[in-house]
């Protein structure tokens, strides 16, 4: 029997319901009984040795629970990819805002009185800032030399090329740290039994990441340690590694008092202490023909780790691999570098290191197009990936991307040309100015390298007795769509109605390990797991006797009652394995970096106002290339939202820090964009299919962070004739620029330090 | 403090919320948020930032939007206040709700009981609204999940059917 498709449909969102209602469970929203509240006394300076802490007077210090790094019973560490980070600073602190000691106490008004009322006296050390001092080493505050990991990518030979280019251009470019700022503050809720272990819900994205490091901050086994996952309120990669640190130290806090712990950040907290987006310094030297191609590049990607290792590694890998962009190099170096410095561990942000390597290149593609004088499209054309050509790793592109047609569409999408021309001609006036631009750009999706295959991702199908199906995974919601689609997938693999099939609360006594929900691998690979588990299922079904080879969804959910009778429910496991032919060397930084990219050309247009040196977006066109979209309506939301957040990281959203530490950490002075401030987003897909994800799908969670800023500050430069390197572009930094360039007369006068 | 020197600072409020009538005894100047989530258990409005920027709190009090974080519950004595809680009826949902189901107005929801109040009160006002005023009456609920657009939408699509009470 021939139904109509489920994939390719916008089917309601999965809990959708219960999020309009307001009935949907975050972390807040749950009490247990006898439940204490926790918080966190953190370090007020940026680096030096704990002497003494006091607990001070006015305060009844014997209703308190307090936790100090003495009360862990295994290995003082939040355990990620190297136990460098302490769960409680031991003696030392190496950033502002370092967890020191935990307090809980039934009435949560009280608490952040106590934590004022803890002194702490330090022998302050010297501390470090940014990558220039932490490259500098005047100070070695991290290992032997402040460097967490370096990755070098060679291809061809660089250093012969030079002396046959017709021109030399380089440059250098920054981005600043961004807040994920989600909507929902972190939070969790720890409970322990002596016999059972323990337990912890709240919001998060990663939960084997949570239940790998309790294990070993408590010495437990795998079995006595159950982490829950509530329904999340946004994430970004901010919920990526730091709920592990919250688990832990509501988990010591319930250890310690017998008693569940909740522990909520307010908005302060959060932003000040949790993770951000890596600031990055790129420098990119190209030697490039008359004719505008691209002979040979010798790209230098640093990113500031913070304090501690954490991801840093990994969203390095992921930004030089990114860092040649969709274009051809026929040589090419690219150096990596993840440094220490004295502020909070930045970590996973959307787009995990790309955003910041493709900003770099594609401010420099225009560049080079206007020293080459030749048009910014032009000049992308030439140098386009095509397939059969490699990447900087050596990857062979084999599937049959236009990247020529797709800036094509682009341009007549956003009637590039035509604005273009009247802008040119308009922008003799004075004021405002305008301008388009755009960015071609790519995103490998999922892990990089060898990734998936040690991830291993494990996923589970079951039928329960009532006939219904229920997806079981770790892979979690937090706004994308990962209940919605993951349904759609399995029902469309069986044939069944998007009705048929659940997905279970991810829980880690319930569902097996499917990988942490990042770099884009939910769809395209969880999803493929999902419908192989699938097929499982009905295979089963079907040698059972239970089931004929064409059914319906009533023959399907009566068998597996059927099933359900005679043997229990009927379960299907399947795990990942790397598809053959797959070659990546982790020494050399060669080869297949990923399964498959998605790929993209934006442009936008905006207005440059010379009275408030302010920059609005006034349109902006999205295309981009996803192999299959299986939810339009959640493709578009994902893109949509993703191209909202890379406006703020361009325009809007700037961290001011005062040794280590973010002075506006609040929504009043941290400026995201708001309903008034965006322009039309204008989404277009195109799909070539994947032979590696579910029905075609490719990931495209992350890709939408990648092109925004450059195509504005390209558009910026269009408009203005000046070239800015640096993000976030604040109307300060337009002011200062085009007073450095007014002769004394005509300089403007504008009232200072409002901004 | 004292039970007695507690019973004392407090003071007994009554209010209608969602049509039910209620008393409470709580302090003066909590937050209606915190009543509203903690007292009344109605944890549909949500907490984004506790300085009146997000909007997630947003609740209508006598008709008209406010953050509830910034409201001590002593200012809703005696007034009406309608959460999100106070839509849906009888398991419908109401037609905004609805819209947003349909549109992508929701991603993660933590924004989404609020942004549905303040559409609420636009409707109410203004039951076919221009896009500017979509985008003007919504500027002060933040969402970081959907950059809006599939908001106005729903509300453009609440509007058409009728959404205005």
């Amino acid at each position: 029997m021939k139904r109509s498709p489920i994939v390719g449909t916008s089917v309601p969102r999965m809990e959708g319901r219960s999020k309009v209602t307001g009935h949907a469970r975050y972390v807040d929203d749950m009490a247990l009984p006898g439940m204490l509240h926790g918080a966190t006394v953190r370090s007020r300076i940026p680096r030096g040795k704990i002497k003494r802490i006091t607990f001070g007077p006015g305060i009844h210090w014997n209703e308190f629970v307090i936790v100090t790094p003495e009360d862990i019973p295994g290995k003082n560490c939040i355990a990620l990819i190297e136990d460098d980070q302490p769960c409680l600073a031991d003696g030392i602190v190496n950033h502002p805002e370092e967890p020191l000691l935990l307090l809980a106490h039934p009435d949560r008004h009280l608490l952040s009185k106590a934590v004022e009322a803890v002194s702490v006296e330090y022998e302050p050390l010297p501390a470090i800032f940014n990558i220039e001092e932490s490259v500098a080493q005047g100070q070695i505050i991290w290992g032997a030399d402040n460097i967490f990991k370096t990755y070098l990518i060679e291809k061809g030979d660089v250093d012969a090329a030079w002396q046959d280019a017709a021109h030399i251009v380089e440059a250098e470019y920054t981005t600043g740290a961004q807040e994920q700022l989600y909507i929902e503050n972190n939070g969790m809720i720890a409970a322990y039994d002596p016999r059972q272990g323990l337990t912890v819900w709240g919001s998060l994205q990663c939960p084997y990441y949570v239940h790998k490091s309790l294990m070993k901050l408590f010495a437990l086994p795998a079995d006595r340690v159950r982490v829950v996952q509530m329904e999340t309120g946004g994430a970004f990669g901010g919920k990526e590694e730091y709920p592990s640190m919250i688990a832990a130290h509501a988990a010591l806090l319930a250890m310690k008092s017998g008693k569940p712990v909740k522990i909520i950040y307010d908005r302060l907290e959060d932003m000040t202490a949790t993770t951000k987006r890596h600031p990055s310094r790129t420098r990119i030297r190209t030697a490039v023909t008359t004719d505008g191609k691209l002979l040979a590049g010798e790209i230098e990607f640093t990113i500031d780790g913070g304090a501690y290792k954490t991801l840093s590694p990994v969203v390095l890998s992921r930004g030089a691999i990114h860092a040649g962009g969709p274009y051809y190099w026929p040589n090419v170096r690219i150096h990596a570098k993840a440094v220490a410095t004295n502020a909070p561990p930045h970590g996973a942000f959307r787009g995990f290191g790309a955003p910041q390597s493709l900003f770099a290149l594609e401010r420099h593609m225009d560049r080079i197009a206007h020293v080459v004088g030749v048009s910014p499209e032009e000049i992308r054309r030439r140098n386009f990936l095509r397939p059969g050509q490699t990447t900087t790793t050596g990857q062979i592109i084999n599937e049959p991307i236009d990247l020529g047609k797709l800036l094509d569409r682009a341009l007549e999408l956003s009637s590039y040309h035509a604005k273009k021309e009247t802008f040119a001609k308009e922008n003799e006036q004075a004021n405002p100015k305008k301008g388009v631009g755009i960015a071609s750009f790519f995103h490998g999706a999922g892990f990089t390298g060898s990734g998936e295959r040690f991830l291993a991702s494990i996923v589970g199908l079951e039928a329960c007795e009532d006939g219904s199906l229920r997806i079981l995974v770790s892979s979690t919601e937090f706004g994308q769509g990962t209940n919605t689609v993951l349904c759609q997938i399995a029902a469309e693999a069986l044939g069944l109605r998007y009705e048929d099939v659940s997905i279970a609360q991810p829980d880690t006594h319930e569902v097996p390990n499917s990988g942490p929900t990042v770099a884009s691998r939910t769809v395209m690979v969880v999803g493929k797991l999902v419908q192989s588990a699938a097929l499982g299922i009905k295979n089963t079904l079907i040698a059972s006797g239970m089931l004929s080879d064409s059914y319906s969804p009533e023959e399907f959910r009566a068998a597996c009652r059927a099933y359900f009778v005679k043997h229990g429910k009927c379960r299907s496991v399947v795990q990942y394995e790397q598809p053959e032919g797959v070659f990546w060397d982790e020494e050399q930084y060669r080869g297949e970096a990923y399964a498959a990219f998605a790929w993209a050309v934006y442009v936008a247009e905006v207005t440059v106002d010379l009275t408030t040196y302010s920059v609005t977006v006034d349109d902006f066109v999205a295309l981009q290339e996803v192999g299959k979209v299986l939810h339009p309506v959640l493709a578009q939301g994902q893109i949509i939202g993703g191209v909202a957040q890379a406006i703020g990281f361009a325009l809007y959203e700037k961290v001011i820090w005062d040794r280590g530490r973010m002075q506006n950490g609040q929504m009043t002075n941290y400026i995201m964009p708001t309903s008034a401030d965006l322009p039309p987003i204008r989404v277009y897909f195109e799909e070539l299919g994947n032979v590696h994800g579910a029905f075609g799908a490719k990931g495209i969670g992350e890709l939408p962070m990648d092109g925004p800023a450059p195509a504005i500050l390209n558009a910026v430069e269009d408009a203005l004739n000046i070239s800015f390197r640096s993000i976030p572009l604040l109307p300060e930094n337009i002011f200062a620029a085009l007073s450095e360039r007014a002769t004394p007369e005509t300089v403007p006068t504008s009232p200072r330090g409002n901004a | 403090m004292t039970a007695s020197s507690q019973e004392r600072a407090q003071c007994e409020i009554s209010f209608t919320v969602n049509g039910k009538s209620h008393t409470v005894r709580v302090y003066p100047m909590e937050r209606l948020l915190d009543v509203l989530r903690h007292d009344l258990e109605l944890t549909g409005t949500k907490e984004g930032c506790g300085e009146g920027e997000c909007g997630s709190c947003s609740v209508l009090l006598d008709g008209v939007l406010v953050n509830s974080c910034l409201i001590p519950v002593l200012q809703a004595n005696g007034s009406e206040i309608l959460t999100i809680e106070g839509l849906a009826s009888d398991g419908r949902l109401q037609v905004l709700q609805q819209s947003f189901l349909d549109c992508g107005g929701a991603q993660c929801g933590i924004c989404t009981p609020g942004m549905i109040l303040a559409s609420v009160h636009l409707l109410n006002k203004k039951p076919r609204p221009t896009l500017e005023e979509v985008r003007e009456a919504l500027s002060g609920n933040l969402c970081r999940c959907t950059g809006y657009m599939q908001i106005f939408e729903a509300v453009a699509d609440a509007a058409r059917r009728g959404a205005a009470t």
